[in-house]
């Protein structure tokens, strides 16, 4: 049951983007085709879930027993970026076709803030299920994790099919470019907003 | 290039929210009110001034292939410093900016002007240059922040001055997206002109 509640309430309820403003850069930057806002949002399931892995470890069996907790941003950073890297080689060796396709996206995602952002969420934050408050274990943090970022997919294809269709039209020149991507981006949140009752 | 024009290149012409739209998780998760935006500016800005500074001093000793590694580094130094100094000092604005702080590391702007500018200058206009793009950032972050609390709770830097109620949405997500996507096209338009 509670691994639902955290399947909805973090791919609809609490969107990483549109309600947390987790991950906005690329959600801006590459959300003017959906082919490629499918790729990225593939590219940061598997790397944030990953990510999330290691750093809940890291914090459990380094971090809180040597009592250094205050090296956690430092840590898990270079963690991601290694990680990043490293997915890069192996999957260049073991599956070309998938580096063809998540490749590019891949050295964006070391800077993309919404790793690091769950990967801090997960293990600072108390949620509470059926009125405890707790700390996530380690099935419920991957599980969070992969539903972070099932809804950066789920809000970045959304918004790539809204921009396809916005280049169609004649939009005011200073409107155009970020601002009117803004302002979707920001209807598209009130839309989301309608969620927040169902959790 | 003279020292007061790096420092005012990075307030108006190369703004970082406005013009270079970088940085734009902190813009819009921290503007709930005009304060709240004022000290991610001026936490970004410390980061900005002093990582500028550090990059230059070392730049020239690090291998070109493991260099933005380094530079991250450098600026998850300053990070950490900026977290402990506000979790003593201003406590309560450590919790509402929250998980904002320890990701000032992935905000673009800070990785941004170690690459295009601490790499390849002088200590000297390398700090200015972090201190311009810090003012930059800063007056973005508390124009956005004025215009959300205004709009939304009617009071300006805490002090209730319209009268009744006012519209909610522009302090929940929504209406960041929306008040900052206005504000872009009043820059364009200003710039413009």
């Amino acid at each position: 049951m509670e691994y639902i509640l955290i399947i909805i309430s973090a791919v609809f309820v609490n969107n990483i983007v549109l309600n947390q403003f987790l991950g906005v850069c690329p959600f801006l930057g590459v959300s003017n085709k959906i082919s490629t806002a499918a790729g990225m949002s593939a590219a940061v399931v598997f790397v944030m879930t990953l990510a999330t892995l290691i750093t809940y470890l890291i914090q459990n069996y380094v971090l809180d027993p040597l009592n250094i907790g205050f090296m956690q941003t430092v840590t898990f950073i270079l963690v991601i970026a290694s990680l990043v890297q490293m997915v890069e080689i192996i999957l260049k060796k073991i599956s070309p076709a998938l580096y063809q396709a998540l490749g590019i996206f891949l050295p964006l995602i070391t800077t993309n803030c919404a790793v690091l952002g769950v990967a801090i969420i997960v293990v600072t934050k108390e949620f509470t299920f059926s009125g405890t408050a707790a700390m996530l274990n380690l099935p419920q943090a991957l599980v969070y994790a992969a539903s972070m970022a099932l809804g950066f997919g789920l809000a970045l294809i959304i918004f790539a099919g809204l921009r396809e269709h916005m280049d169609l039209v004649g939009v005011p020149k200073p409107f155009r470019g970020v601002p009117i991507a803004l302002i979707t981006a920001g209807i598209l949140a009130l839309a989301f907003m309608g969620f927040s009752g169902i959790v | 290039m003279n020292k007061l024009s790096i420092i005012t290149k990075g307030i108006i012409k190369e703004n970082p929210i406005f013009v270079l739209v970088l940085g734009m998780c902190p813009t819009l998760g921290t503007t709930t009110s005009a304060f709240n935006g004022l000290g991610m500016g001026l936490a970004t800005t410390f980061v900005l001034m002093l990582s500028n500074l550090v990059i230059s001093l070392i730049a020239g000793f690090i291998p070109a292939k493991v260099r933005i590694p380094s530079f991250i580094v450098v600026i998850a130094v300053f990070v950490t410093m900026v977290q402990l100094i506000m979790q003593a000092y201003v406590p309560t604005l450590y919790e509402t900016l929250g998980l904002f702080i320890p990701l000032i590391v992935v905000n673009c702007i800070v990785l941004g002007r170690a690459e295009a500018f601490a790499s390849k200058n002088k200590p000297l206009d390398s700090f200015l240059d972090g201190l311009g793009a810090g003012i930059g950032f800063t007056l973005g972050l508390t124009v956005l922040g004025a215009v959300r609390e205004l709009l939304g709770s009617g009071a300006f830097f805490g002090w209730k001055i319209l009268p009744g109620d006012a519209m909610l949405v522009f302090i929940l997500a929504p209406g960041a997206f929306i008040a900052l996507g206005y504000l872009m096209v009043l820059f364009n338009k200003i710039k413009k002109a």
